[in-house]
């Protein structure tokens, strides 16, 4: 029988009753993270991807046997959501208290003229309370990148605007690495509004890197613009993205953003690029399906789709916390 | 001392000894020793004994350059410039007229509020020359009383910052200027395409995740103009062009002989899109990674998405930059001109798409020409043209250098080389990209209306 301790993944087998060393004593542990904020999954390497992704690992047996941390101990995270958000917020809180950090909610809005305050001052008036990081969800593309340049704290990107989500990035590729194994050669199909998609964009930059090739299908409006896109291919029909996929992820329809291009409703959108079981036959046998949530079941996915056994949506959820908590102790570092 | 004077100093009276004379009016370019005396140019010899003879060597000396396009906020927003202070900001660039914007608050539509403006320019440190709104208020609706404004004295109107929208109250304009011999001043942007634009629409808006603004955006404007110019037998002045389809348009009118000319500013000569994006190349340097391979390139963290390049209409293309710059050399781009837009630092401190578009351009325009003249993109003396002559020409005032005229020039060492930086410009903001940049080209003089109104690092003769 192979050793376990041999496999070359850097997975830890659970060794019935052997307590697992914390991941703060690891001696791979103790490697240093190079990167102070984390703003998107562009400036990782695919070792950095694939550290945070087994670290990740490691969080979700910890938080399994519900071992506490105290990598944060003495640290404030500050969650300032200036767009609404669930469970991107929530994931964030519990993995922040998991590693021992105390959790702020802070009071930020979108920079406003008529208002007068900017987000760099209310992030530098409420940096001075203590707070070592800051997890930041914004409208507008960029808002991170000026945030970090601004104040000393730590900055997590939760999404901002079209432009990036890497923690949803990072835990789809955990829970496509899980469904699927070494991603190398996999072909992922994202569908829906890419134009308008932090979370397509984030996976595109890390699931190329980890060796998959992305195919994007969408109406012409949303998918344009990404020909040039290393390692992605626009399909021109969902049958064509759909086709021996590996995984397909279904992206959420803004329902506010049904009127112009050539989509006259979210009927259209449905009829021509829902999905349901039978489009999902396209592809591989068993392909799975992910969806960054919330979903708009009858709109881009079928309600029986969303709750079949081929949605990974459940996983994704729950593989949120562990990626969040490896994001902030690798920043932490 | 200063290194500022005013109109309403002393006239001037030097020698400037070994200098290179470039004069694109007389197609002169050689080196001479050039005289002032009581302000006007003079031969040498005509210099009194006891004057001050300066030692000019290595250095140019040019027509005064003349901007058709500032914004000089005062008044409503003089935190962010005042005339004086946007005048002594182009005496430093080697300006000696420049075109004020009439988006002030109050807007200038009305004859006492342009002659407010003037009133106020008298001492400053350059001719400052005023555009009046096209329309009250600048809301596009009605159109102002042209004749009674051009009467206290206007170089054009213009509701820059947005387009004249209407294609009536557009052609009346056309049609009440053409006896004036004004322009109607465009700035060329359909507000529908353009809605919601931050930034050019391109692979690097993609990349960003930015809404990108269509070139279609300012071609309609410009076919539109066009088409009723031509009609109305108007003159129309598209500011700051920032497309090559655009510029194919203003060529082929002009071919039919349309009353059409335009300008482009430095920024859209020089710097591309890919500068959102934190590229800080010039558009006709090799690409860096992130102008080659934007998809495929990690982000600057300590550059992506710099307000400071939130600027309108956005930053080009390169294919675009270069095209318009090859339209400043075969002169279809009638003019640069620099579309000068301080803003406050917090109206710039602000996510990219909450932040003032707009750069600050008067210290940098020379420099941004010069950096191209060395790449081999312009020669000297069209960039002169383009800067000077040129312009000045559509508002009627004459630059050259022959003896007797007026003394009105910039006196610049073109290889010497400066670091961009909020304290050494004369402007009340320091809202431009360029921060911290090397440029070649450092002003050493300039003289408007025979005054020296900026002067630094010129060494007497002993």
């Amino acid at each position: 029988m192979r050793d376990p301790a041999e496999t070359p993944s850097r997975h830890r087998p659970d060794a019935g009753g052997v307590v697992v060393s914390l991941p703060i004593a690891d001696a791979e542990a103790t490697t240093g993270w190079p990167h102070r904020h984390l703003l998107d999954v562009d400036q990782l390497t695919r070792a950095e991807l694939e550290q945070c992704l087994d670290l990740a690992v490691e969080m979700r047996e910890l938080r399994n046997r519900r071992e506490t941390l105290s990598t944060l101990r003495g640290e404030v995270v500050g969650l300032a959501f200036c767009e609404p958000s669930t469970r991107t917020r929530v994931s964030f809180e519990l993995a922040a208290t998991a590693l021992g950090a105390q959790v702020v909610d802070l009071p930020i809005e979108a920079s406003s003229v008529a208002k007068g305050e900017s987000l760099v001052d209310t992030l530098r008036a409420l940096e001075r309370t203590g707070i070592s990081t800051i997890v930041l969800r914004h409208p507008m593309g960029g808002a991170p990148y000026l945030a970090a340049r601004s104040v000393g704290a730590r900055i997590v990107n939760a999404g901002d605007g079209a432009h990036a989500h890497p923690t949803q990035a990072l835990l789809d590729a955990l829970t496509l690495r899980e469904a699927l194994g070494p991603l190398d050669g996999k072909k992922i199909a994202i569908v829906g509004d890419i134009g308008h998609s932090r979370v397509a964009r984030s996976n595109m930059h890390s699931l190329t890197a980890l060796g998959a090739s992305v195919w994007l299908a969408g109406p012409t409006d949303w998918v344009h613009g990404f020909d040039d896109w290393p390692g992605v291919t626009v399909a021109h029909s969902l049958e064509d993205a759909l086709a021996d996929a590996d995984a397909v992820v279904a992206l959420r329809i803004q329902l506010e953003r049904e009127a112009g291009g050539e989509m006259r409703s979210l009927r259209d959108y449905t009829t021509q690029w829902g999905l349901d079981e039978g489009r999902m036959e396209l592809a591989r046998p068993g392909t799975p399906l992910l969806h960054p949530g919330p979903t708009n079941e009858g709109v881009e996915i079928t309600a029986e789709l969303a709750t079949s056994s081929r949605s990974l949506i459940g996983t994704q959820v729950a593989n949120g916390v562990p990626i969040r908590m490896a994001v902030l102790s690798l920043l932490a570092r | 001392m200063s290194r500022f004077g005013s109109l309403v100093d002393p006239a001037a009276t030097l020698l400037l000894s070994g200098v290179r004379i470039i004069d694109p009016a007389a197609g002169t370019d050689r080196i001479g020793d050039l005289a002032i005396v009581d302000g006007q140019l003079a031969d040498p010899g005509a210099v009194p004994p006891g004057a001050e003879r300066l030692d000019a060597s290595g250095l140019v000396a040019a027509p005064g350059l003349c901007d058709l396009h500032v914004h000089l906020r005062e008044p409503g927003m003089e935190r962010a410039e005042t005339i004086a202070s946007g005048a002594r900001a182009a005496a430093h660039g080697g300006f000696t007229t420049i075109c004020a914007m009439p988006n002030t608050d109050p807007a200038l539509d009305e004859p006492d509020r342009v002659a407010w403006v003037l009133d106020r320019t008298l001492d400053a440190a350059s001719r400052v020359r005023v555009i009046a709104a096209a329309t009250r208020g600048r809301a596009g609706e009605q159109m102002t009383d042209v004749k009674d404004l051009a009467r206290v004295g206007i170089v054009g109107v213009s509701d820059d910052g947005v387009a004249v929208v209407s294609e009536m109250v557009t052609r009346d304009l056309l049609v009440s200027l053409a006896p004036l011999g004004l322009p109607l001043i465009e700035h060329a942007e359909d507000p529908a395409l353009a809605a919601d634009a931050v930034m050019r629409a391109g692979p690097t808006a993609t990349r960003l995740g930015l809404s990108g603004w269509p070139p279609s955006a300012e071609l309609s404007i410009v076919e539109r103009d066009i088409a009723l110019a031509e009609e109305a037998g108007g003159w129309v002045h598209f500011t700051h062009l920032s497309t090559a389809a655009a510029l194919t348009a203003v060529r082929r009118a002009k071919e039919r002989g349309v009353r059409v000319t335009c300008d482009v500013t430095p920024h859209h000569l020089a710097l591309t899109d890919a500068w959102v994006a934190g590229d800080r190349g010039f558009a006709w340097a090799e690409p860096g990674s992130m102008a080659a391979d934007p998809f495929g390139t990690p982000l600057d963290a300590a550059l992506a998405y710099d307000a400071a390049c939130r600027v309108n209409p956005p930053l080009s293309s390169r294919a675009d930059a270069l095209t318009l710059l090859a339209g400043v050399a075969d002169g279809s781009v009638d003019a640069i001109a620099t579309d000068h837009a301080p803003h406050p630092r917090e109206r710039k401190s602000v996510e990219f798409g909450a932040a003032a578009p707009g750069m600050i351009g008067l210290e940098t325009a020379l420099s941004l020409g010069l950096a191209a003249v060395e790449a081999g993109c312009l020669t000297l003396a069209t960039l002169i043209g383009a800067l000077s002559t040129r312009p000045a020409s559509l508002i009627g005032e004459v630059r050259t250098l022959e003896p007797r005229a007026l003394a009105e020039l910039v006196v610049f060492d073109p290889a010497a080389r400066w670091r961009v930086n909020a304290a050494n410009l004369a402007s009340a903001s320091s809202n431009t990209p360029l921060l911290g940049m090397e440029l070649p080209g450092v002003v050493r003089l300039t003289v408007a209306s025979g005054r020296i109104t900026y002067r630094d690092g010129l060494e007497p003769i002993p």
